[in-house]
């Protein structure tokens, strides 16, 4: 087998992957929508494409197993059969079959053939029920599989002419012909052009009728009864011609594309393309000669000028489109790859950019200068990459919800909002865990069963609604149901059980709903196999703190619950503060920095020792930086206090400096270093020196547990 | 401000269907029972258009339409009849009466919306 075919599998492959769960999203709808065409013929064509192309490549038991799919689903595409949940079920089941022989295909585990054979057979079952049987159907799907002439299905845009001729006396039925013109301009791309020149002189003008006329050219994709529609009142007594001027086919190269005598001359080098141009410039345009002449007027020649223009306009955007839907496959580790080369060049750039600014001169500057503007649309063009919409993932709940729902004997529908919300890649695969954990929590604790729902007097069927939203340079997620929302008593007791909170502790609503993304925490009675699979919610909350993210929660009891996620939109790029101790420099996620103030001796000698600040009537307790990282020397005589905010709780740092915002290519630490608390990475500013990034919500974790160490022995 | 749609028909159910589906879309509806009847409430009220059945008692739809088309203040006042499939004569008559346009009955809500919407803008 040659490399080329090989290649042509793996693309095979990698389409009918990304064809299943389109399939999934569409079989999902159409259970929803169950007489909706467009779902039915999508379901449809994924089938064929799965099925023809397998065939093509030698995937023979895909393209057997599929053609039974297809076939039921042309029947119900020619309204012999409907969309029922069996044939849903049925459907998705055959689905994931299809999946599983990929990845047999692909080296993975042998498929149950027994499981295919009953697939088949149900499918048999359902058609055999149409009148005539199915074998007739069998043989219309074989028949529309060898002509592939799914394509012509799709509408397709035609420009058309309508000459919109009215009566005179148009007016006194009562109608307005601009309303008619407007309703033609909500089928598409129209250009109207207004013939006045039966219009008679004022002595003659009858101001009650109409005279005017109008030719409009419209290019559209609903066809010419569409058109005929809006005419429909008046089509007896008006003069009304429609016809068709660009079928938007393809132009055929023998037809129309023919050469105009000058380019046939200039080919023989019988002129020079000069000499042509300026001996046509002294020609007059046809339209001119023509109403000079009186043949035709201006109107006429306006009217037919713009319909050349729509036709040449529509074929443009045309071959734009096609251009545009060219796209090209990479590896990810070569987009990878390619992101830690930005960084690097970042990095460089701020180099050149400092030796340039004490250089002093002014050419050296204005290159660095350009290259600075350059290496920042590379950067943006590089994240940008990256940034796939969350949509896909969004998918995948649904069929989550469904089957998990199924399951549990609860009625579940999940909404989606905001699926074209764009993500960094990794972030989004970073991302299903928890959110599959979240939703599965939702589901099986927070839904009631149908019957709960109605005693509580909410509506039978429980909703989860998924939300993806941009809020500056992060992305907000929210999942949130109507179900019972969380029990805060049960929360409470758990927590005091499980030693987590003291039995005496007064504790606010945040802080019990923390509670529940503590190690070990559960509150199910039981396990079942949804939720309690022996990760709780912390899993979710390590996973989102290692995505820079933050999770709020909110419930109210009976009403639900909304976990709202905030992450940001890209992992490789962090925009910090940056500030200097002694000689280290440090950086602070400045998403999380609230504001800067000034810590001055007084300031100090007045908190007798411990380390608080006043700040605006507000105790701010304070980290410094000095003493946690050991750094030897001594602090100038106004420090600084960055204040950030972490988990709802004000904390400063204590600095020498505070140089600055500063946008920072995340390295990661070496091998040696990874495990160190409270720094989460490094970055090297312009000079080559490194800044560690501080993780502050680690940092602060630690000097708490410390403090609470050597607090315990003083209070004993 | 919102336009004002007259219903003309002598069954209180069809008023009623119409009046509703009109209202729900935001249109301010004036009810008649006859033709008679609503040429009395045209005049001084400021109606953008009429919906009216052809077979009524009093005064009839036709007679209506052409009572309003000459009527020199209400002339241009668009027109839409209700028909029954089987009165394509009747459908012609209005027309050439000076109908602006048709439904034909029974028809759906969105339907008469559609209708009202091509001849009110």
């Amino acid at each position: 087998m040659n490399g080329g075919l090989d290649q042509a599998i793996e693309a095979y492959k990698e389409e009918a992957q990304e064809l299943l769960s389109e399939l999934e999203t569409s079989l999902l709808e159409l259970e929803e929508s169950p007489e909706d065409i467009e779902l039915i013929s999508r379901v449809f064509r994924a089938m064929h494409t799965i099925k023809g192309s397998g065939a093509m490549f030698g995937f023979d038991k895909i393209a057997h197993f599929t053609h039974e799919v297809e076939t039921a689903f042309d029947l119900v595409r020619n309204g012999q059969l409907s969309v029922t949940k069996e044939l849903i079920n049925l459907t998705l089941l055959a689905r994931d079959q299809i999946r599983a022989m990929l990845e047999e295909y692909g080296g993975g585990a042998r498929i149950d053939e027994s499981k295919s054979a009953e697939i088949i057979k149900g499918f048999k079952r359902i058609m055999q029920k149409v009148e005539g049987g199915t074998e007739g159907a069998e043989s219309a799907a074989s028949a529309k599989a060898g002509s592939e002439a799914d394509e012509s299905d799709e509408a397709k845009s035609v420009t058309y002419r309508v000459r919109f001729k009215p009566d005179h006396d148009l007016f006194m039925s009562g109608t307005n012909p601009v309303l008619l013109l407007n309703e033609l301009r909500e089928l598409g791309q129209t250009i109207v052009i207004a013939q006045t020149q039966d219009i008679p002189i004022l002595k003659e003008l009858e101001p009650e009728k109409c005279y005017t006329f109008w030719d409009v050219i419209l290019t559209t994709d609903k066809g010419i009864n569409a058109i005929k529609d809006v005419f429909v009142f008046i089509e007896d007594s008006s003069d009304i011609s429609i016809d068709e001027i660009d079928s938007g086919e393809d132009v055929d190269e023998l037809g129309e594309n023919y050469k105009k005598l000058g380019e046939i001359l200039v080919e023989r080098g019988d002129v020079k393309t000069d000499d042509l141009r300026k001996v046509l410039g002294k020609q007059k345009k046809v339209g001119e000669i023509l109403v000079e002449s009186g043949v035709v007027n201006e109107d006429q020649v306006r009217s037919a000028l713009a319909e050349q223009k729509q036709v040449k306009q529509v074929r443009e955007s045309k071959q734009k489109m096609e251009a545009a839907s060219a796209s090209i496959r990479v590896p990810s580790e070569k987009l990878d790859s390619l992101v830690d080369l930005v960084g690097e060049l970042v990095t460089v750039q701020a180099r050149l950019s400092q030796v340039s600014s004490s250089r002093h001169d002014a050419n050296l500057t204005s290159i660095a200068e350009e290259v600075e503007r350059l290496t920042w649309e590379l950067r943006d063009s590089t994240m940008g990459i990256r940034m796939l919409p969350i949509g896909s993932t969004f998918s995948k709940f649904k069929r989550l919800v469904r089957d998990l729902s199924l399951e549990l004997g609860k009625d579940i529908a999940m909404t989606t909002e905001g699926a074209e919300t764009e993500l960094d890649k990794t972030v989004i695969e970073r991302l299903n865990d928890p959110l599959v954990h979240i939703i599965r929590n939702s589901i099986d604790h927070g839904i009631e069963s149908p019957e709960d729902r109605v005693k509580k007097g909410k509506p039978k069927e429980g909703t989860i609604h998924l939300t993806a939203q941009h809020s500056g340079a992060s992305v907000l997620i929210t999942i949130r149901d109507d179900g019972k929302g969380l029990d805060k008593e049960a929360i409470v007791n758990k927590a005091i059980k499980n030693e987590l909170v003291a039995p005496d502790a007064v504790l606010s609503e945040k802080e019990i709903f923390a509670l529940i993304f503590e190690p070990g925490f559960s509150t199910a009675q039981k396990l079942t196999s949804v939720s309690g699979r022996g990760v709780g919610m912390d899993v979710v909350k390590r996973n989102i703190d290692a995505l820079r993210g933050n999770i709020d929660v909110k419930s109210t009891k009976d009403k639900g619950t909304t976990i709202t996620l905030k992450l940001p939109l890209t992992l490789a790029i962090i925009d910090g503060l940056l500030v200097k101790v002694e000689t280290e420099f440090f950086v602070l996620p400045l998403s999380l920095v609230e504001e800067c103030v000034e810590l001055t001796k007084e300031v100090i000698d007045k908190a007798h020792g411990r380390h608080v600040a006043n700040v605006r009537e507000e105790i701010v307790p304070y980290i410094r930086i000095r003493e946690f990282f050991n750094i030897t020397g001594k602090s100038p005589e106004i420090e600084q206090i960055v204040i950030v905010e972490v988990e709802d709780h004000r904390v400063g740092f204590v600095v020498d400096y505070v140089i600055g915002e500063h946008q920072t290519v995340i390295k990661s630490l070496g091998k040696v270093y990874r495990g160190v608390e409270g720094v989460s990475g490094a970055t090297i500013l312009g000079d080559g020196t490194v800044a560690l990034i501080l993780d502050v919500p680690k940092l602060v974790k630690a000097v708490e547990i410390e403090e609470n160490q050597t607090m315990v022995p003083q209070l004993s | 401000m919102s336009k004002t749609i007259m219903t003309v028909d002598d069954s209180a159910s069809v008023r009623q269907m119409v009046a509703f589906t009109l209202k729900g879309a935001g249109y301010t509806v004036v009810e008649a029972v006859d033709g008679k009847d609503a040429l009395a409430k045209l005049k001084g009220a400021q109606v953008n258009m009429v919906i009216t059945d052809l077979n009524m008692p009093n005064m009839d739809g036709i007679s209506l339409i052409k009572a309003i088309r000459s009527d020199a203040a209400l002339k241009f006042l668009p027109i839409v009849m209700l028909t029954t499939e089987s009165q394509d004569t009747k459908k012609k008559e209005g027309k050439s009466a000076g109908a602006t346009g048709w439904i034909v009955k029974p028809f759906k809500p969105d339907q008469l919306l559609a209708v009202v919407k091509k001849v009110l803008g």
